[in-house]
């Protein structure tokens, strides 16, 4: 099972603890927020946990990769206006 | 050009039918438009009366074969959604239709993208197309309520889709009600989350999805969020079924779509022209100006050409998808051969950037960031490399976002610095072109072509 780590964009704040404590995978960009890399090595995964649960605005989530989402999932998946 | 957000602009759409010039009529024999949503618009030149609408395309149909009916009918249309995203409508029905819940129906007749002036047009001379699609729409999907969300900086359009509700109300038309809200007019406020988040009590922002509406929109019921154009079609293949509806159009856009051309054209206005019309002939349409090169396709969030490179393409998703470009809502806006490109595109950019929900870091700070980066090119006035600094932001920023403004952001700003390259790299070059110049000399309206709203009611977002 691959893990991911997602972040809720509305909700991080950019404090970079996440950056702190996980580099191997997360840097920050010139103001501060995280980029994440796309997946979690086993290796990483308990370093990983410490990040999300370290998060103050609990903006980091980690997650299982979804394979293949049904068009319902897709439905007005982008903007419209 | 008149303006829409002047609310005087009655007099400034195209209307089908004999706009098109002699010369381009020698120049391209296709342009042309189809007048389906448009019908009679030139002549009455106002909000059609019910009485007028149903002597112009009958009664509200009252469906013979029941609720399945309609979905089937516009899936076999191919009916896509006309507010710039283009999925097929009768997915996105049927989704909500599935659900076990009780349906709400949400037209989005925003429009926040500047550069578009279809969707009022539709509501100010066709309000009952769109209430019958909203009509039909919440029968063929369950609903018990519909609403239609319409923006707070145009009230003569609320006042006009009012009359056309009270109308019918009268008639004893509709089984459900259709209540009329008044949005805050942001850029991001026509997003379909946005609208469900407003409706719900909150403001007028961007959620983070999932929940999709479908799932879970309106008082937390599975909702269907369609733009009024797509809505107006759908009364239309209500009436005259999807074989009707597929007779103009190519295989993968069917029916016709609205347009709105506006810039380095003599007749600028709205024009209703089959799905698949090559981009050069809706710019003829419109009396494309002498001297006129690059365009910007899909507005705001689109992406800029150089006019000899796509005039000969299909105004289609399909069509320009391989060049990058994607129709959005419709819209084409020629740069006028006097005017500057990269201070067309900084000029967008910077308003973009005011027009962010201020909710994701990457949107709130790389937005603004590029738009000086961009500023500085189009004034001639670099401050270190503008250019490099920009290509490393676009990587950075992209797909960081709740919502796809961002998104829609930096590939505009990335297809000025290539479209209009020569330009960015003399630019860079403290060489600053002669419309650029111009217009730093002569303050900044001489340049400033597109039209570039001014805030709303910053911070009133409820």
């Amino acid at each position: 099972m691959t893990m991911t780590l997602q972040i809720d964009p509305i909700a991080c704040t950019g404090h970079g603890l996440c950056a702190d404590l996980l580099p191997e995978l997360i840097e920050l960009d010139e103001w501060g927020y995280p980029i994440l890399a796309d997946s979690v090595p086993p290796d990483l995964l308990a370093h990983a946990r410490r990040a999300v649960s370290a998060c103050p605005a609990l903006a980091l989530r980690l997650v299982r990769v979804q394979h293949q989402l049904g068009p319902r999932h897709q439905a007005s998946a982008r903007p419209g206006r | 050009m008149s303006h829409a957000y002047a609310g005087d602009d009655y007099g400034s759409y195209g209307y089908p039918g004999d706009r098109v010039s002699p010369r381009s009529r020698d120049r391209r024999p296709s342009a042309r438009t189809t007048p389906r949503l448009t019908l009679d618009w030139q002549r009455t030149d106002r909000a059609a009366t019910l009485r007028e609408h149903s002597a112009r395309f009958g009664p509200l149909p009252r469906h013979a074969g029941g609720r399945p009916d309609l979905l089937d009918q516009v899936e076999a249309a191919r009916l896509t959604g006309r507010g710039g995203a283009g999925f097929p409508t009768a997915t996105k029905m049927r989704a909500v239709a599935a659900r076990r819940r009780p349906a709400v129906v949400v037209a989005n007749g925003m429009e926040s993208e500047p550069a578009s002036e279809k969707d009022q047009a539709l509501l100010a001379r066709a309000p009952h197309l769109v209430l019958d699609g909203i009509s039909l729409a919440a029968g063929a999907v369950g609903a018990a309520e519909a609403h239609i969300c319409l923006p707070r900086t145009r009230s003569w359009l609320t006042d006009s889709v009012l009359a056309a509700v009270a109308e019918r109300q009268r008639a004893g038309i509709d089984q459900i009600s259709i209540a009329v809200h008044e949005l805050p007019h942001h850029y991001v406020s026509s997003e379909e989350t946005s609208l469900v988040h407003w409706l719900n009590g909150g403001e007028a922002k961007p959620t983070t999805t999932p929940p999709r509406p479908f799932e879970r929109g309106v008082g937390k019921r599975p909702t269907l969020v369609d733009n009024v154009e797509t809505l107006a079609h759908v009364a239309l293949i209500a009436r005259y079924g999807a074989e009707w509806f597929r007779e103009v159009g190519t295989r993968e856009a069917t029916g016709t779509m609205l347009t709105t051309v506006t810039g380095g054209v003599s007749r600028p206005g709205v024009y209703e022209v089959e799905a698949g019309t090559a981009v050069g002939d809706v710019l003829e349409l419109a009396g494309l100006q002498a001297g006129a090169e690059a365009v910007l396709i899909g507005g705001y969030f689109g992406t800029w050409h150089d006019i000899a490179a796509v005039e000969g393409r299909p105004f289609t998703a399909a069509g320009l998808h391989p060049v990058g470009a994607s129709p959005g809502a419709g819209v084409l806006f020629a740069l006028p051969a006097e005017a500057c490109g990269l201070a067309e595109a900084a000029r967008i950019m910077r308003y973009l950037a005011s027009q962010g929900a201020q909710q994701c870091g990457p949107c709130m700070f790389g937005l603004p960031a590029v738009a000086d980066d961009l500023g500085q090119l189009a004034a001639g006035r670099p401050e270190g490399d503008p250019l490099s600094r920009m290509q490393r932001r676009f990587g950075v920023i992209t797909g960081r976002g709740a919502c796809r403004h961002p998104d829609g952001a930096v590939r505009m700003a990335a297809s000025a610095i290539q479209t209009f390259q020569a330009d960015a790299h003399a630019h860079a070059q403290r060489r600053a072109c002669f419309s650029a110049q111009r217009g730093r000399h002569h303050g900044r309206q001489q340049t400033a072509m597109l039209p570039v709203p001014r805030p709303f009611a910053e911070g009133d977002w409820r």
